[in-house]
């Protein structure tokens, strides 16, 4: 028996060195099977929870301009939540047990979530940060080896980039404005920059999934060097505006051809992930009570089709 | 308070006249008119379709992977099927 799985292991392993995807009845170890479930619902529960943090300024939008667009972006994450449900239930979970994962605080989602947007500069930070950092990853992750995965990617990362566009342009038409303004889109930088560098999770030294990630390419590169490649993207960027990162140790590199840049307070990372943030509650609350009162229009269109296929049953009678 | 889960539906999209319907993914509906209506909603927001399939999941029989041998490898000795298998001189043209 375990000589037989002993085969099958290496001929999955076999597999994905020579660059094949894994599709859902193809076999696979059943820690693969896990790691995707853990993976990916949790990226589902990210695009989720995601869209709270945002949906608040929506009816504040400052301009119809600003609202559509907002309001077309926060969409679009409810569509990327419901690709990624829809791969990870390929696995072999219903969306009920996501869910109640997701409630019951089993499963995480990203921390970026638990801070709260305080000025409609933020609405401009967001985009253009937390959606540049999300675009890093995914763009990374259209090559994983999960078949459902990558192919949603693919749909996701299409649909990304105006959501960077819209924020950068939130940031820079602030920028332009007044002094008041200016100082606005530099708060929201100064409160999001951070959390955005966290969002690559833990360092590579103490990143306990890593090896087995890139061995199974579910990963292809390491979250230090994801950050590293978004910390470059995004200084110039920075800069454009006429805004200053909030990082002292920040310095151009001519020899690594990098951005050195300061420590991340660690300490606050885990904090956050634990549930100390400064929305985890509001933000689990709000989602609880979303699926529960919800559950009786759920129940009454399932009722409705029941019996409108009664009716169609008993008129081919 | 849970009772029973709406079903799932397997979604295809014909991208412009002239496509064939691709499979684009699945979701939940009740029924096939909130299926149809939850794949416009899901996977046509940026003019990806001119045309709709909604099929319950529970319809399709799928091959099974581990039966892949027997269904997909009497094509590999086949090579007789293809063009190339047939030796014509190369100042023929257009054949
Ligand atoms: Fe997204
Ligand atoms: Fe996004």
């Amino acid at each position: 028996m375990s000589l037989n799985i002993d085969r099958l292991e290496q001929e999955f392993q076999a597999k994905i060195d020579a660059g094949h995807n894994i599709e859902p009845k193809d076999w696979m170890p059943e820690k693969y099977r896990k790691t995707h479930i853990r993976q990916i619902s949790q990226h589902a529960h990210s695009e989720i929870v995601g869209m709270l943090p945002e949906g608040n300024w929506i009816t504040r939008a400052p301009s119809l301009r600003r609202k559509v667009a907002l309001l077309a972006k926060v969409q679009d994450e409810a569509g990327h939540g419901l690709y990624l449900y829809s791969a990870t239930e390929t696995l072999g979970i219903s969306r009920d047990e996501l869910f109640e994962q997701l409630h019951s605080g089993k499963a995480k989602y990203s921390s970026i979530f638990n801070y709260p947007t305080l000025s409609w500069a933020d609405i401009g930070a967001i985009g253009w940060l937390v959606d540049g950092a999300a675009i890093i990853n995914q763009v990374m992750l259209t090559r994983t080896s999960y078949g459902p995965y990558a192919r949603a990617m693919v749909r996701i990362c299409k649909e990304e980039s105006f959501h960077q566009r819209q924020g950068y342009e939130i940031m820079l038409t602030l920028c332009r404005g007044t002094q008041v303004q200016k100082d606005m889109a530099q708060d929201a930088l100064n409160r999001w920059w951070w959390p955005s560098l966290m969002m690559f999770g833990p360092r590579d030294a103490e990143s306990t999934h890593t090896e087995q990630s890139m061995k199974w390419k579910i990963k292809r590169k390491t979250n230090d060097e994801l950050r590293q490649q978004f910390i470059d993207i995004t200084v110039p960027q920075a800069e454009f505006l006429g805004l200053t990162v909030p990082d002292a140790d920040l310095k151009w590199n001519e020899e690594s051809g990098h951005y050195d840049f300061g420590e991340i307070d660690w300490d606050e990372f885990w904090q956050v992930v634990k549930g100390n943030g400064p929305c985890n509650k509001e933000r689990l609350d709000a989602r609880r009570s979303a699926y529960e009162n919800g559950a009786w229009v759920r129940e009454a269109a399932m009722a409705y089709a029941d019996k409108q296929e009664q009716k169609r049953l008993a008129e081919v009678g | 308070m849970s009772t029973k889960n709406w079903p799932l539906w397997e979604v295809f999209v014909r991208s412009k006249s002239g496509l064939e319907h691709r499979h684009v993914g699945s979701l939940h509906a009740a029924d096939a008119k909130m299926a149809m209506e939850n794949a416009r909603d899901v996977y046509t927001r940026r003019q990806e379709g001119v045309s709709i399939w909604v099929v319950p999941s529970s319809a399709i029989t799928a091959s099974n992977p581990a039966h892949s041998g027997e269904l997909f490898e009497p094509a590999q000795d086949k090579a007789y099927r293809h063009p190339t298998f047939y030796d014509l001189p190369n100042e023929l043209k257009h054949i």
